[in-house]
């Protein structure tokens, strides 16, 4: 039997994005259980098309810009669960399953080829390497999409007409909380990427820091999310203010993503 | 027998005609006892509240039943037959179940989808049966209203919107803040709403009450009633650093909180989310300060259009209680039709008759012997005893007797003739 793990949980994904729209516009109890059910297959198929790859590849498979895409994907699923089980806030399945769906859409319009990996980066470094820096991407992803839920949220406070989705989403505080929960999670990750990777390169070119693009560009979100967490701790930018540079850092991240896999050609590109 | 009722609400009759009517503390003991006394009612349940007086009984001739009822009414309250006329209302057959599922269910009430009116009903029929007034009509009607409205409230959103600006006050609150316990409530000044306000903050759960009132004896006397504290009222700008929630209805002409004043006080909450609710009028917390960052302001008309939305939220989902209503009124008529004498004793003769087949087919491997004038003796001793057997309970069912249906009801029950 043939099996495509990787277009199954991309039809699924589809199907949590619909579910998740009827969700938003008119909610039952049953749409919310289809959306859930929806994004658990399609988690199930994705991480089974990864383990395939990893089979298939002998290395983790993250290293091509398709690998890297749905990757990225399974990883916010994979936190959004995590999310899930700990907080259980149902709407935001239905706020990142766009997101996830367009990452994993891009994924399979990319080239599939897998390619050798240059002998000089098959180490352990590529497993932690790439762990921190795609938990730190997911937690940063959520943090976007919290701040969404929360501007939806404080329009319709501060405009007094109150929906069915204001009864649903939940209070601002909560959703202020997540987003610097979340991104006090990405940050310390991406730190931990940074060092990783630099030392990683050490080890195979000899050289912590040889600004390649992809380094420049991860230095830069640093500074964003600092400047972020700088601002909420002493000068009080919470709330709005906190929602709308998340989602912006987050903007920069996935222009940064793409734009570095698609345009750009450095040591960040293997194939 | 029959079931009718007859009743006011606050759509037929004004407040003073209610409250005359009524049937309170005492009275209504004295009143189940005499209208239960009256020849032409069989079981009776009194409803008596501050929207509705309504008499549920079971009768077997509804003209002569209503007279007497209405008599009984003047008599006991004391005035003129003639008044009761225009406000009184009659429902019988399908129509009275119709009214007691939708009073029940709380869509007949002046606030759709109060919770009141169901505990209300449950305390009346609590009482009928303690003083034996009702049978087995009234107590499945009740019964049955009481799972209709069960049914409606968990199928229907009818009670989830506010409809109150109180409660509105708290719904907003709770979804600025995580939780209300442990949050902080500042009242400027004493009024009946802001108090009325602070009481429904302090049942969800809010414990640290500030009041500051321009006489300060009267704010100490509110801060007291509420274990709370009460601040001279010029500290109101400093107490509100640390306050969540500012309920604000000093009856000053002017605004007491100026945009200016509320931007220096954000920035020394650094920028905590603050809940405030301006219910005087004139307003008196500028409007403009809605538009800081981290604050919310309601006025009472904010409040008061929620409240209208949630009414009409309500309103909605009644038409989806009504249907619930229909479709179990259905169920409840086909229940009442099988209490009929006639097919009863049909179904009971047929039952004893299957009973007398079966065990004759039992018997057949075993009768193989006999003669077949032997055979028809066995039968007829089976026939003889089921008859001698059934005989009794189908000439009582026969009879027409007061106790019938619930004789009926009981027949049934014993020999499972569903």
């Amino acid at each position: 039997m043939i099996v495509y793990p990787f277009e199954l949980a991309l039809t699924f994904y589809f199907a949590a994005v619909i579910f998740g729209v009827v969700e938003i516009v008119r909610h039952s109890r049953i749409t919310e259980r289809l959306m859930l059910a929806s994004v658990a297959l399609g988690f199930i198929n994705h991480t089974v098309s990864i383990v395939y790859r990893y089979v298939e590849a002998g290395h983790l498979p993250i290293t091509s810009p398709h690998e890297a895409a749905s990757f990225f994907a399974w990883a916010i699923v994979l936190l959004f669960f995590l999310m899930e089980f700990r907080y259980k806030i149902g709407l935001l399945g239905a706020f990142i399953m766009p997101l996830v769906f367009s990452l994993m859409f891009a994924s399979s319009l990319l080239s599939r080829d897998i390619k050798p990996l240059h002998p000089t980066l098959q180490s352990y470094w590529l497993g932690i390497h790439t762990l921190f820096a795609f938990m730190g991407n997911a937690a940063f992803a959520l943090a976007c999409v919290t701040g969404i839920m929360y501007l939806v949220q404080e329009h319709y406070l501060k405009s007094k007409h109150l929906g069915d989705l204001f009864e649903r989403l939940p209070d601002i505080q909560t959703l202020d909380y997540l987003n610097y929960r979340l991104i006090s999670i990405g940050f310390p990750a991406l730190i931990l990427a940074i060092i990783t990777g630099s030392l990683w390169a050490n080890s195979a070119w000899g050289s912590y820091w040889r600004w390649d693009p992809r380094e420049v560009l991860a230095l830069i979100t640093m500074f964003i999310y600092a400047i972020i967490l700088h601002a909420r701790l002493l000068a009080g930018w919470r709330g709005r203010r906190a929602a709308l540079l998340s989602i912006l850092g987050f903007t920069f991240i996935l222009i940064a993503f793409f734009g570095i896999k698609l345009l750009q050609k450095g040591m960040h590109i293997f194939s | 027998m029959k079931i009718l009722i007859v009743g006011l609400n606050h759509n037929t009759a004004a407040v003073e005609v209610r409250e005359k009517l009524a049937f309170s503390g005492p009275m209504l003991e004295s009143g189940l006892r005499e209208i239960h006394a009256l020849p032409e009612v069989h079981e009776a349940v009194i409803l008596s509240t501050c929207n509705r007086v309504e008499l549920y009984t079971c009768v077997s001739d509804e003209e002569a039943a209503s007279g007497a009822i209405m008599d009984f009414i003047a008599r006991f309250h004391g005035i003129e037959r003639g008044l009761l006329d225009s406000s009184l209302y009659f429902h019988t057959g399908a129509s009275a179940v119709r009214h007691a599922f939708r009073v029940a269910a709380s869509l007949d009430s002046m606030v759709v989808g109060e919770a009141q009116i169901l505990g209300q009903i449950k305390d009346a029929f609590e009482l009928s049966l303690e003083r034996k007034t009702t049978g087995v009509f009234l107590n499945k009607l009740i019964k049955k209203s009481i799972s209709v409205a069960k049914r409606v409230r968990t199928e229907t959103r009818i009670a989830e919107n506010a409809v109150n600006i109180s409660s509105v006050a708290v719904d907003l609150a709770k979804k600025i803040f995580k939780e209300l316990t442990g949050r902080s409530v500042l009242l400027l000044g004493a009024g009946d709403m802001a108090e009325l306000a602070a009481r429904h903050l302090i049942s969800n759960g809010v414990r640290d009450i500030t009041v500051a009132n321009r006489t300060y004896s009267a704010g100490c006397q509110l801060a007291e009633g509420m274990n709370g504290r009460a601040v001279k009222f010029e500290e109101f700008i400093d107490e509100m650093t640390g306050a969540d929630i500012v309920i604000c209805s000093t009856g000053a002409p002017e605004y007491v909180l100026t945009h200016k004043q509320m931007k220096g006080v954000m920035k020394a909450r650094k920028q905590k989310p603050v809940f405030l609710i301006d219910i005087s009028v004139p307003r008196n917390i500028d409007p403009e300060i809605n538009h800081l960052e981290n604050v919310y302001l309601y006025d009472v008309d904010d409040l008061q259009g929620v409240a209208d939305a949630g009414l009409e939220e309500r309103r909605k989902e009644a038409d989806k209680g009504e249907a619930i209503v229909s479709e179990e009124i259905e169920t409840f008529i086909r229940w009442q039709s099988s209490l009929d004498a006639k097919p009863t004793i049909i179904a009971l003769r047929k039952h004893a008759e299957e009973i007398k087949h079966q065990e004759i087919s039992r018997l057949n491997g075993k009768l193989e012997g006999l003669t077949s004038e032997q055979k028809n003796a066995v039968e007829q001793l089976a026939t003889s005893i089921v008859n001698k057997l059934v005989h009794p309970p189908t000439a009582a069912l026969k009879e027409d007797a007061e106790d019938k249906d619930e004789l009926i009801a009981m027949i049934k029950r014993l020999y499972g003739l569903d």
